[in-house]
Protein backbone atom coordinates (compact mmCIF):
# COMPACT_ATOMS: atom_id res chain seq x y z
CA UNK A 1 0.00 0.00 0.00
CA UNK A 2 1.34 3.41 -1.01
CA UNK A 3 0.06 6.44 1.05
CA UNK A 4 0.33 9.65 -1.06
CA UNK A 5 2.34 12.50 0.44
CA UNK A 6 -0.59 14.09 1.18
CA UNK A 7 -1.81 11.02 2.97
CA UNK A 8 1.16 11.08 5.46
CA UNK A 9 0.59 15.10 6.07
CA UNK A 10 -3.06 14.50 6.68
CA UNK A 11 -2.29 12.18 8.84
CA UNK A 12 0.52 13.83 10.73
CA UNK A 13 -1.66 16.72 10.85
CA UNK A 14 -4.46 14.54 12.83
CA UNK A 15 -2.40 13.05 15.25
CA UNK A 16 -0.60 16.41 15.92
CA UNK A 17 -3.76 17.86 17.02
CA UNK A 18 -4.80 14.95 18.69
CA UNK A 19 -1.56 15.33 21.03
CA UNK A 20 -2.44 19.02 21.53
CA UNK A 21 -5.63 18.08 22.80
CA UNK A 22 -4.03 15.70 24.81
CA UNK A 23 -1.87 17.70 26.39
CA UNK A 24 -3.84 20.79 26.39
CA UNK A 25 -5.65 20.03 30.09
CA UNK A 26 -2.42 18.74 31.32
CA UNK A 27 -0.45 22.18 30.24
CA UNK A 28 -3.36 24.05 31.76
CA UNK A 29 -2.62 22.01 35.11
CA UNK A 30 0.56 22.98 34.75
CA UNK A 31 0.38 26.69 35.03
CA UNK A 32 -2.85 27.07 36.67
CA UNK A 33 -0.57 25.46 39.85
CA UNK A 34 1.79 29.03 39.23
CA UNK A 35 -1.59 31.12 38.81
CA UNK A 36 -1.48 33.97 41.46
CA UNK A 37 -5.25 33.65 40.76
CA UNK A 38 -6.40 30.50 43.12
CA UNK A 39 -9.61 30.50 41.14
CA UNK A 40 -8.13 29.85 37.95
CA UNK A 41 -10.03 32.63 36.18
CA UNK A 42 -8.45 32.85 32.27
CA UNK A 43 -5.99 34.28 31.23
CA UNK A 44 -3.85 34.25 34.73
CA UNK A 45 -3.18 37.25 36.46
CA UNK A 46 0.07 36.28 37.42
CA UNK A 47 2.29 33.82 38.55
CA UNK A 48 3.33 32.89 42.09
CA UNK A 49 5.39 29.95 43.58
CA UNK A 50 2.95 30.31 47.02
CA UNK A 51 1.21 27.05 45.86
CA UNK A 52 4.30 25.21 45.24
CA UNK A 53 6.09 26.01 49.06
CA UNK A 54 2.43 25.27 50.59
CA UNK A 55 2.40 21.62 48.56
CA UNK A 56 6.50 21.03 49.76
CA UNK A 57 4.97 21.73 53.17
CA UNK A 58 1.63 19.47 53.33
CA UNK A 59 1.91 16.67 55.53
CA UNK A 60 -1.57 15.28 53.92
CA UNK A 61 -0.34 14.85 50.65
CA UNK A 62 3.49 13.47 51.90
CA UNK A 63 1.07 11.06 53.91
CA UNK A 64 -0.91 9.98 51.01
CA UNK A 65 1.66 9.20 48.71
CA UNK A 66 3.33 7.33 50.93
CA UNK A 67 0.38 5.31 51.64
CA UNK A 68 -0.78 5.46 47.70
CA UNK A 69 2.95 4.50 47.21
CA UNK A 70 2.15 1.37 49.80
CA UNK A 71 -0.75 0.60 48.53
CA UNK A 72 0.31 0.40 44.94
CA UNK A 73 3.31 -1.33 45.97
CA UNK A 74 1.34 -4.15 47.42
CA UNK A 75 -1.22 -4.45 44.60
CA UNK A 76 1.55 -5.37 41.90
CA UNK A 77 3.13 -7.88 44.16
CA UNK A 78 0.30 -9.69 44.65
CA UNK A 79 -1.18 -9.06 40.75
CA UNK A 80 2.30 -10.16 39.53
CA UNK A 81 2.42 -13.55 41.35
CA UNK A 82 -1.37 -14.60 40.43
CA UNK A 83 -1.28 -12.99 37.04
CA UNK A 84 1.92 -14.68 36.25
CA UNK A 85 0.42 -18.00 36.90
CA UNK A 86 -2.69 -17.56 35.44
CA UNK A 87 -0.81 -16.75 32.02
CA UNK A 88 1.15 -19.66 32.63
CA UNK A 89 -1.72 -22.07 33.27
CA UNK A 90 -3.94 -20.46 29.94
CA UNK A 91 -0.54 -20.81 27.37
CA UNK A 92 0.82 -24.16 28.62
CA UNK A 93 -2.18 -26.36 29.37
CA UNK A 94 -5.25 -26.99 27.45
CA UNK A 95 -8.37 -27.59 29.89
CA UNK A 96 -11.99 -27.06 29.92
CA UNK A 97 -12.99 -23.92 30.68
CA UNK A 98 -9.91 -22.54 29.75
CA UNK A 99 -11.84 -19.73 28.06
CA UNK A 100 -13.73 -18.69 31.16
CA UNK A 101 -10.55 -18.56 33.20
CA UNK A 102 -9.65 -15.41 31.09
CA UNK A 103 -13.20 -13.97 30.90
CA UNK A 104 -13.13 -14.11 34.74
CA UNK A 105 -9.79 -12.12 34.91
CA UNK A 106 -10.84 -9.61 32.38
CA UNK A 107 -14.08 -8.70 35.00
CA UNK A 108 -13.25 -6.82 37.34
CA UNK A 109 -11.76 -3.67 35.21
CA UNK A 110 -14.51 -4.31 32.82
CA UNK A 111 -17.18 -4.01 35.53
CA UNK A 112 -17.60 -0.56 36.39
CA UNK A 113 -15.92 0.63 40.16
CA UNK A 114 -18.44 1.89 41.77
CA UNK A 115 -20.09 -1.83 41.21
CA UNK A 116 -16.81 -3.69 42.36
CA UNK A 117 -16.33 -1.11 45.49
CA UNK A 118 -19.76 -2.12 47.07
CA UNK A 119 -19.38 -5.21 46.64
CA UNK A 120 -16.23 -5.47 48.05
CA UNK A 121 -16.77 -3.06 50.82
CA UNK A 122 -20.52 -5.85 51.38
CA UNK A 123 -18.00 -8.43 51.71
CA UNK A 124 -15.54 -7.29 53.82
CA UNK A 125 -18.76 -5.70 55.91
CA UNK A 126 -20.01 -9.58 56.63
CA UNK A 127 -16.46 -11.52 56.28
CA UNK A 128 -13.64 -9.60 57.46
CA UNK A 129 -15.29 -7.28 60.06
CA UNK A 130 -16.34 -10.04 62.36
CA UNK A 131 -13.19 -11.76 62.17
CA UNK A 132 -11.76 -8.25 63.69
CA UNK A 133 -10.14 -6.95 60.46
CA UNK A 134 -11.31 -3.89 60.22
CA UNK A 135 -11.17 -1.06 56.72
CA UNK A 136 -7.75 0.04 56.02
CA UNK A 137 -4.36 -0.43 53.66
CA UNK A 138 -5.12 -4.15 53.56
CA UNK A 139 -8.91 -4.35 52.40
CA UNK A 140 -7.63 -1.49 50.09
CA UNK A 141 -5.01 -3.67 48.86
CA UNK A 142 -7.31 -6.48 48.12
CA UNK A 143 -9.39 -4.39 46.31
CA UNK A 144 -6.46 -3.40 43.91
CA UNK A 145 -4.97 -6.39 43.46
CA UNK A 146 -7.97 -7.52 42.25
CA UNK A 147 -8.01 -5.70 39.32
CA UNK A 148 -4.37 -5.80 38.78
CA UNK A 149 -4.39 -9.42 38.35
CA UNK A 150 -5.44 -8.74 34.27
CA UNK A 151 -2.64 -6.24 33.61
CA UNK A 152 0.07 -8.63 34.58
CA UNK A 153 -1.83 -11.59 33.34
CA UNK A 154 -2.16 -10.03 29.76
CA UNK A 155 1.20 -8.71 29.89
CA UNK A 156 2.94 -12.32 30.52
CA UNK A 157 0.45 -13.96 28.13
CA UNK A 158 1.31 -12.00 25.26
CA UNK A 159 4.85 -12.67 25.91
CA UNK A 160 4.52 -16.10 26.73
CA UNK A 161 2.52 -16.31 23.59
CA UNK A 162 5.54 -14.71 21.43
CA UNK A 163 8.65 -16.99 22.90
CA UNK A 164 9.62 -20.09 20.43
CA UNK A 165 8.57 -23.60 22.24
CA UNK A 166 12.08 -24.40 20.64
CA UNK A 167 13.92 -22.84 23.42
CA UNK A 168 12.80 -24.77 26.17
CA UNK A 169 13.01 -28.05 24.18
CA UNK A 170 16.20 -27.18 23.32
CA UNK A 171 17.17 -26.64 27.62
CA UNK A 172 15.24 -29.67 27.75
CA UNK A 173 17.37 -31.70 25.54
CA UNK A 174 20.62 -30.10 26.84
CA UNK A 175 20.00 -31.28 30.45
CA UNK A 176 18.12 -28.61 32.05
CA UNK A 177 15.67 -29.53 34.81
CA UNK A 178 11.98 -27.84 34.54
CA UNK A 179 12.85 -25.63 37.23
CA UNK A 180 16.57 -25.10 35.63
CA UNK A 181 14.75 -23.80 32.06
CA UNK A 182 11.73 -22.02 33.97
CA UNK A 183 14.86 -19.99 36.31
CA UNK A 184 17.62 -19.49 32.84
CA UNK A 185 15.38 -19.62 29.97
CA UNK A 186 11.71 -18.48 30.55
CA UNK A 187 12.24 -16.46 33.12
CA UNK A 188 14.85 -13.63 31.39
CA UNK A 189 12.24 -14.04 28.62
CA UNK A 190 9.77 -13.05 30.39
CA UNK A 191 11.36 -10.26 32.35
CA UNK A 192 10.39 -6.93 30.16
CA UNK A 193 7.07 -8.35 30.31
CA UNK A 194 6.89 -8.79 33.74
CA UNK A 195 7.97 -5.35 34.57
CA UNK A 196 5.54 -3.32 31.82
CA UNK A 197 3.05 -5.28 33.33
CA UNK A 198 3.75 -4.53 37.08
CA UNK A 199 4.21 -1.15 35.98
CA UNK A 200 1.08 -0.65 34.36
CA UNK A 201 -0.68 -2.33 37.12
CA UNK A 202 1.22 0.06 39.97
CA UNK A 203 -0.04 3.03 37.61
CA UNK A 204 -3.96 1.34 37.51
CA UNK A 205 -3.71 1.20 41.46
CA UNK A 206 -1.83 4.84 41.60
CA UNK A 207 -4.97 6.82 40.29
CA UNK A 208 -7.96 4.63 41.18
CA UNK A 209 -10.22 6.87 43.31
CA UNK A 210 -13.65 4.50 43.16
CA UNK A 211 -12.87 1.21 44.39
CA UNK A 212 -10.66 2.81 47.06
CA UNK A 213 -13.49 5.22 48.11
CA UNK A 214 -15.51 1.90 49.20
CA UNK A 215 -12.25 0.15 50.52
CA UNK A 216 -10.39 2.51 52.69
CA UNK A 217 -12.20 2.98 55.61
CA UNK A 218 -11.97 6.72 57.29
CA UNK A 219 -8.58 6.67 58.27
CA UNK A 220 -6.34 5.64 55.01
CA UNK A 221 -6.09 8.54 52.61
CA UNK A 222 -4.26 7.49 49.43
CA UNK A 223 -3.03 10.65 47.27
CA UNK A 224 -6.24 9.98 45.14
CA UNK A 225 -8.69 10.36 47.41
CA UNK A 226 -6.42 13.23 49.46
CA UNK A 227 -7.01 14.71 46.00
CA UNK A 228 -10.67 14.53 45.85
CA UNK A 229 -10.83 15.68 49.31
CA UNK A 230 -8.73 18.89 48.24
CA UNK A 231 -9.84 19.95 44.72
CA UNK A 232 -12.99 21.02 46.17
CA UNK A 233 -11.64 23.02 48.59
CA UNK A 234 -11.06 26.72 47.04
CA UNK A 235 -7.60 27.34 48.34
CA UNK A 236 -6.13 24.04 47.94
CA UNK A 237 -7.29 23.57 44.21
CA UNK A 238 -3.53 24.90 43.29
CA UNK A 239 -1.98 22.72 45.60
CA UNK A 240 -3.93 19.87 44.15
CA UNK A 241 -2.19 21.45 40.65
CA UNK A 242 1.46 21.60 42.14
CA UNK A 243 1.33 17.46 43.52
CA UNK A 244 -0.65 16.89 39.54
CA UNK A 245 2.16 18.61 37.92
CA UNK A 246 4.89 16.79 39.63
CA UNK A 247 3.22 13.22 39.11
CA UNK A 248 3.23 14.09 35.40
CA UNK A 249 6.57 15.29 35.12
CA UNK A 250 7.61 12.40 37.22
CA UNK A 251 5.35 9.86 35.01
CA UNK A 252 7.48 10.32 31.92
CA UNK A 253 10.32 8.63 33.47
CA UNK A 254 8.65 4.76 33.85
CA UNK A 255 6.74 5.49 30.91
CA UNK A 256 10.22 5.92 28.80
CA UNK A 257 12.00 2.86 30.91
CA UNK A 258 8.94 0.24 30.25
CA UNK A 259 8.76 1.37 26.16
CA UNK A 260 12.93 1.25 25.85
CA UNK A 261 12.95 -2.34 27.83
CA UNK A 262 9.38 -4.22 26.94
CA UNK A 263 9.57 -5.97 24.08
CA UNK A 264 5.95 -5.06 23.48
CA UNK A 265 5.26 -2.19 20.91
CA UNK A 266 3.67 -0.07 22.67
CA UNK A 267 5.62 -0.83 25.56
CA UNK A 268 3.30 -2.97 27.43
CA UNK A 269 -0.29 -4.18 27.10
CA UNK A 270 -3.36 -2.39 29.60
CA UNK B 1 1.12 -31.14 26.78
CA UNK B 2 -1.67 -31.82 29.66
CA UNK B 3 -1.07 -35.68 28.32
CA UNK B 4 1.74 -36.07 30.46
CA UNK B 5 1.84 -37.51 33.54
CA UNK B 6 1.87 -34.79 36.45
CA UNK B 7 0.32 -32.21 33.81
CA UNK B 8 -2.81 -32.58 36.09
CA UNK B 9 -1.03 -31.65 39.04
CA UNK B 10 0.74 -28.79 37.75
CA UNK B 11 -2.34 -27.18 36.18
CA UNK B 12 -4.14 -26.77 39.17
CA UNK B 13 -1.05 -25.77 41.24
CA UNK B 14 -0.69 -23.08 38.81
CA UNK B 15 -4.65 -22.42 39.03
CA UNK B 16 -5.47 -22.32 42.25
CA UNK B 17 -4.28 -19.53 43.36
CA UNK B 18 -5.59 -16.75 40.60
CA UNK B 19 -8.66 -18.77 40.97
CA UNK B 20 -9.27 -18.76 44.62
CA UNK B 21 -8.41 -14.94 44.62
CA UNK B 22 -10.83 -14.17 41.86
CA UNK B 23 -13.34 -16.54 42.92
CA UNK B 24 -13.80 -15.79 47.05
CA UNK B 25 -12.25 -11.65 46.77
CA UNK B 26 -14.51 -11.53 43.66
CA UNK B 27 -16.84 -13.46 42.47
CA UNK B 28 -18.24 -14.24 46.16
CA UNK B 29 -18.36 -10.28 46.74
CA UNK B 30 -20.85 -9.83 43.55
CA UNK B 31 -22.99 -12.45 44.75
CA UNK B 32 -22.77 -11.25 48.28
CA UNK B 33 -23.96 -7.85 46.67
CA UNK B 34 -26.54 -9.49 44.59
CA UNK B 35 -28.33 -11.62 47.55
CA UNK B 36 -28.23 -8.13 49.15
CA UNK B 37 -30.62 -6.75 45.98
CA UNK B 38 -33.49 -9.12 47.00
CA UNK B 39 -33.28 -7.78 50.80
CA UNK B 40 -34.92 -4.28 51.71
CA UNK B 41 -34.37 -1.26 53.97
CA UNK B 42 -36.45 0.12 56.69
CA UNK B 43 -37.59 3.47 55.34
CA UNK B 44 -36.73 5.20 58.87
CA UNK B 45 -33.47 4.28 59.88
CA UNK B 46 -32.16 3.02 56.32
CA UNK B 47 -30.87 -0.27 57.90
CA UNK B 48 -30.87 -2.88 55.37
CA UNK B 49 -33.70 -5.78 56.66
CA UNK B 50 -33.16 -8.87 55.50
CA UNK B 51 -36.46 -10.18 54.54
CA UNK B 52 -36.59 -11.57 50.98
CA UNK B 53 -38.46 -9.70 48.47
CA UNK B 54 -37.69 -8.90 44.45
CA UNK B 55 -39.40 -5.55 45.55
CA UNK B 56 -35.92 -3.70 44.00
CA UNK B 57 -35.95 -5.19 40.96
CA UNK B 58 -39.69 -4.78 39.91
CA UNK B 59 -39.19 -1.07 41.25
CA UNK B 60 -36.49 -0.83 38.54
CA UNK B 61 -38.10 -2.44 35.57
CA UNK B 62 -41.25 -0.37 36.00
CA UNK B 63 -40.08 3.05 37.43
CA UNK B 64 -39.42 5.12 33.87
CA UNK B 65 -36.91 7.39 35.42
CA UNK B 66 -34.81 4.42 35.67
CA UNK B 67 -35.11 3.57 31.83
CA UNK B 68 -34.12 6.55 31.08
CA UNK B 69 -30.85 7.16 32.79
CA UNK B 70 -30.05 3.57 31.63
CA UNK B 71 -30.86 4.45 27.85
CA UNK B 72 -28.77 7.61 28.50
CA UNK B 73 -25.74 6.03 30.09
CA UNK B 74 -25.61 3.59 27.36
CA UNK B 75 -26.17 6.13 24.51
CA UNK B 76 -22.86 7.90 27.00
CA UNK B 77 -20.78 5.08 26.53
CA UNK B 78 -21.61 4.35 22.74
CA UNK B 79 -21.17 7.65 21.47
CA UNK B 80 -17.61 7.92 23.82
CA UNK B 81 -16.54 4.54 22.35
CA UNK B 82 -17.20 5.59 18.82
CA UNK B 83 -15.63 8.91 19.36
CA UNK B 84 -12.19 7.74 20.69
CA UNK B 85 -12.47 5.04 18.27
CA UNK B 86 -12.46 7.76 15.48
CA UNK B 87 -9.66 9.73 16.78
CA UNK B 88 -7.17 6.53 17.65
CA UNK B 89 -7.41 5.18 14.31
CA UNK B 90 -5.78 8.20 12.69
CA UNK B 91 -3.40 8.70 15.35
CA UNK B 92 -2.55 5.00 15.29
CA UNK B 93 -2.05 5.00 11.90
CA UNK B 94 0.66 7.82 11.68
CA UNK B 95 2.43 6.44 14.88
CA UNK B 96 2.49 2.92 13.51
CA UNK B 97 3.12 3.14 9.37
CA UNK B 98 4.42 6.04 8.86
CA UNK B 99 6.41 7.11 11.91
CA UNK B 100 9.98 5.32 11.96
CA UNK B 101 12.33 5.06 14.70
CA UNK B 102 12.65 7.97 17.38
CA UNK B 103 9.90 10.05 16.62
CA UNK B 104 7.54 6.93 17.27
CA UNK B 105 9.25 6.42 20.60
CA UNK B 106 8.45 9.77 21.61
CA UNK B 107 4.91 9.48 20.11
CA UNK B 108 3.99 6.48 22.17
CA UNK B 109 6.05 7.56 25.67
CA UNK B 110 3.30 10.90 24.33
CA UNK B 111 0.67 9.28 24.32
CA UNK B 112 1.09 7.08 27.25
CA UNK B 113 2.00 9.46 29.64
CA UNK B 114 -1.60 11.18 30.40
CA UNK B 115 -2.46 7.80 31.94
CA UNK B 116 -0.20 8.76 34.93
CA UNK B 117 -1.25 12.10 35.57
CA UNK B 118 -4.53 11.50 37.20
CA UNK B 119 -8.15 10.80 36.43
CA UNK B 120 -9.16 13.31 38.87
CA UNK B 121 -6.63 15.86 37.76
CA UNK B 122 -7.60 15.82 34.40
CA UNK B 123 -11.66 15.75 34.97
CA UNK B 124 -11.22 19.35 36.98
CA UNK B 125 -8.80 20.70 34.18
CA UNK B 126 -11.88 20.24 31.87
CA UNK B 127 -14.45 21.72 34.35
CA UNK B 128 -12.00 24.48 34.45
CA UNK B 129 -11.69 24.81 30.53
CA UNK B 130 -15.29 24.44 29.75
CA UNK B 131 -16.37 26.70 32.84
CA UNK B 132 -18.34 30.12 32.04
CA UNK B 133 -14.81 31.80 31.90
CA UNK B 134 -12.61 29.08 30.80
CA UNK B 135 -10.54 28.44 27.98
CA UNK B 136 -13.20 26.78 25.59
CA UNK B 137 -15.56 29.46 25.87
CA UNK B 138 -12.22 32.20 25.79
CA UNK B 139 -11.43 30.36 22.37
CA UNK B 140 -14.69 30.29 20.77
CA UNK B 141 -16.12 33.74 21.61
CA UNK B 142 -14.16 35.35 18.16
CA UNK B 143 -16.08 33.14 16.00
CA UNK B 144 -19.58 33.78 17.69
CA UNK B 145 -19.84 30.22 19.15
CA UNK B 146 -20.00 29.30 23.05
CA UNK B 147 -18.60 26.21 24.38
CA UNK B 148 -21.30 23.27 25.43
CA UNK B 149 -21.44 23.87 28.94
CA UNK B 150 -21.59 21.64 31.96
CA UNK B 151 -24.27 18.83 30.56
CA UNK B 152 -24.09 15.20 28.63
CA UNK B 153 -21.74 16.37 25.81
CA UNK B 154 -19.47 17.70 28.30
CA UNK B 155 -19.56 14.66 30.12
CA UNK B 156 -18.82 12.49 26.73
CA UNK B 157 -16.03 14.79 25.63
CA UNK B 158 -14.13 14.30 28.76
CA UNK B 159 -14.66 10.85 29.12
CA UNK B 160 -13.22 10.12 25.47
CA UNK B 161 -10.63 12.26 26.62
CA UNK B 162 -9.89 10.01 29.91
CA UNK B 163 -9.92 6.84 27.83
CA UNK B 164 -8.47 8.06 24.49
CA UNK B 165 -4.63 6.12 25.47
CA UNK B 166 -6.54 2.87 25.70
CA UNK B 167 -8.17 2.80 22.26
CA UNK B 168 -4.99 4.39 20.47
CA UNK B 169 -2.78 1.64 22.32
CA UNK B 170 -4.58 -1.85 21.16
CA UNK B 171 -4.90 -0.16 17.27
CA UNK B 172 -1.42 0.95 17.11
CA UNK B 173 -0.15 -2.86 18.46
CA UNK B 174 -2.50 -4.57 16.00
CA UNK B 175 -1.34 -1.79 12.73
CA UNK B 176 2.25 -2.30 14.12
CA UNK B 177 2.63 -5.74 14.12
CA UNK B 178 0.51 -5.59 10.43
CA UNK B 179 3.40 -7.27 7.90
CA UNK B 180 4.82 -5.06 5.24
CA UNK B 181 4.53 -7.60 2.71
CA UNK B 182 0.67 -8.41 3.14
CA UNK B 183 0.44 -4.57 2.19
CA UNK B 184 2.72 -4.83 -0.39
CA UNK B 185 1.12 -8.27 -1.87
CA UNK B 186 -2.11 -6.17 -1.76
CA UNK B 187 -0.81 -3.44 -4.14
CA UNK B 188 0.50 -5.69 -6.14
CA UNK B 189 -2.63 -7.56 -6.71
CA UNK B 190 -3.93 -4.11 -8.06
CA UNK B 191 -5.63 -3.02 -4.47
CA UNK B 192 -6.01 0.92 -4.31
CA UNK B 193 -5.04 2.02 -1.36
CA UNK B 194 -8.82 2.31 -0.02
CA UNK B 195 -9.20 -1.54 -0.78
CA UNK B 196 -6.22 -2.37 1.14
CA UNK B 197 -7.56 -0.68 3.96
CA UNK B 198 -10.93 -1.99 3.58
CA UNK B 199 -9.70 -5.76 2.87
CA UNK B 200 -6.44 -6.04 4.54
CA UNK B 201 -5.81 -3.39 7.30
CA UNK B 202 -9.39 -2.93 8.38
CA UNK B 203 -9.83 -6.89 9.32
CA UNK B 204 -6.54 -6.30 11.37
CA UNK B 205 -7.50 -3.83 13.07
CA UNK B 206 -11.27 -4.82 14.42
CA UNK B 207 -10.15 -7.13 16.93
CA UNK B 208 -7.86 -4.36 18.64
CA UNK B 209 -10.94 -1.79 18.37
CA UNK B 210 -13.14 -3.91 19.94
CA UNK B 211 -10.14 -5.12 22.63
CA UNK B 212 -10.10 -1.25 23.10
CA UNK B 213 -13.81 -0.38 23.19
CA UNK B 214 -13.68 -2.78 26.09
CA UNK B 215 -12.08 -0.49 28.28
CA UNK B 216 -13.98 3.09 26.33
CA UNK B 217 -17.33 1.34 26.84
CA UNK B 218 -17.31 -0.48 30.61
CA UNK B 219 -15.44 2.41 31.98
CA UNK B 220 -18.04 4.86 30.63
CA UNK B 221 -21.03 2.95 31.45
CA UNK B 222 -19.92 2.83 35.03
CA UNK B 223 -18.33 6.51 35.57
CA UNK B 224 -19.86 8.85 37.96
CA UNK B 225 -17.20 10.97 39.22
CA UNK B 226 -16.60 13.27 35.51
CA UNK B 227 -20.33 13.27 35.69
CA UNK B 228 -20.20 14.73 38.95
CA UNK B 229 -17.55 17.51 37.74
CA UNK B 230 -18.82 18.14 34.38
CA UNK B 231 -22.34 16.71 33.75
CA UNK B 232 -24.05 19.44 35.28
CA UNK B 233 -27.83 18.05 36.45
CA UNK B 234 -27.08 14.87 33.99
CA UNK B 235 -27.94 11.38 35.77
CA UNK B 236 -25.40 8.60 34.81
CA UNK B 237 -26.36 5.00 36.01
CA UNK B 238 -23.70 5.35 38.28
CA UNK B 239 -24.54 8.67 40.03
CA UNK B 240 -28.21 7.18 40.77
CA UNK B 241 -25.94 4.10 42.24
CA UNK B 242 -23.52 5.94 44.68
CA UNK B 243 -26.41 8.12 45.94
CA UNK B 244 -28.49 5.45 46.50
CA UNK B 245 -25.51 3.55 48.25
CA UNK B 246 -26.09 4.92 51.95
CA UNK B 247 -29.68 5.40 51.57
CA UNK B 248 -30.50 2.42 50.77
CA UNK B 249 -27.93 -0.67 49.45
CA UNK B 250 -30.66 -3.46 48.75
CA UNK B 251 -31.32 -0.76 45.84
CA UNK B 252 -28.22 0.22 44.98
CA UNK B 253 -27.12 -3.53 44.72
CA UNK B 254 -29.93 -4.14 41.86
CA UNK B 255 -29.38 -1.62 40.24
CA UNK B 256 -25.59 -2.55 39.52
CA UNK B 257 -27.37 -5.50 37.93
CA UNK B 258 -28.04 -3.22 35.31
CA UNK B 259 -24.52 -2.20 33.82
CA UNK B 260 -23.02 -5.41 34.86
CA UNK B 261 -25.42 -7.26 32.86
CA UNK B 262 -24.96 -5.15 30.16
CA UNK B 263 -21.01 -5.16 30.20
CA UNK B 264 -21.11 -9.09 30.71
CA UNK B 265 -23.19 -9.11 27.42
CA UNK B 266 -20.73 -7.16 25.77
CA UNK B 267 -17.91 -8.70 26.97
CA UNK B 268 -19.48 -11.99 25.89
CA UNK B 269 -19.87 -10.78 22.57
CA UNK B 270 -16.80 -9.28 22.09
CA UNK B 271 -15.21 -12.63 23.23
CA UNK B 272 -17.02 -14.07 20.24
CA UNK B 273 -15.18 -11.97 17.55
CA UNK B 274 -12.04 -12.70 19.84
CA UNK B 275 -10.85 -9.58 21.06
CA UNK B 276 -10.24 -10.97 24.21
CA UNK B 277 -7.18 -12.28 23.17
CA UNK B 278 -5.68 -8.92 21.73
CA UNK B 279 -6.34 -6.80 24.61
Amino acid sequence: MHLTRTARIVLGCVTAAGLALIYLPLLLVVLNSLNADGSFAWPPSGLTGEWWSRAVHSAGARDALWTSLRAGLGATAIALVLGSLAAFAVHRHRFFGRQTVSFLIVLPIALPGIVTGIALNAAFRTVLEPVGIGFGLFTVVVGHATFCVVIVFNNVAARLRRIAPSLAEASADLGARPWQTLRYVTFPALRPALFAGALLAFALSFDEVVVTTFTAGAGTRTLPIWIYENLARPHQAPVVDVVAAVLIGLSVLPVYVAQRLSSDPAGGRL
Amino acid sequence: MSCEPGARGRLAALLAPPLLWLVLAYLGSLAILLLSAFWTTDPFTSDVVRTWTTDNFRDILTTPVYRTVALRTLGIAVAVTLLDAVLALPMAFFMARVARGRLRRVLLVAVLTPLWAGYLVKAYAWRVMLGEHGIVNAALAPLGLRGPGYGATAVVIVLAYLWLPYMILPVYAALERLPAHQLEASADLGAGTVRTLRSVVAPAVRPAILAGSVFTFSLSLGDYLTVQIVGGRTQLLGNVIASQVTLDLPLAAALSAVPVALIVCYLAAVRRAGALDSL
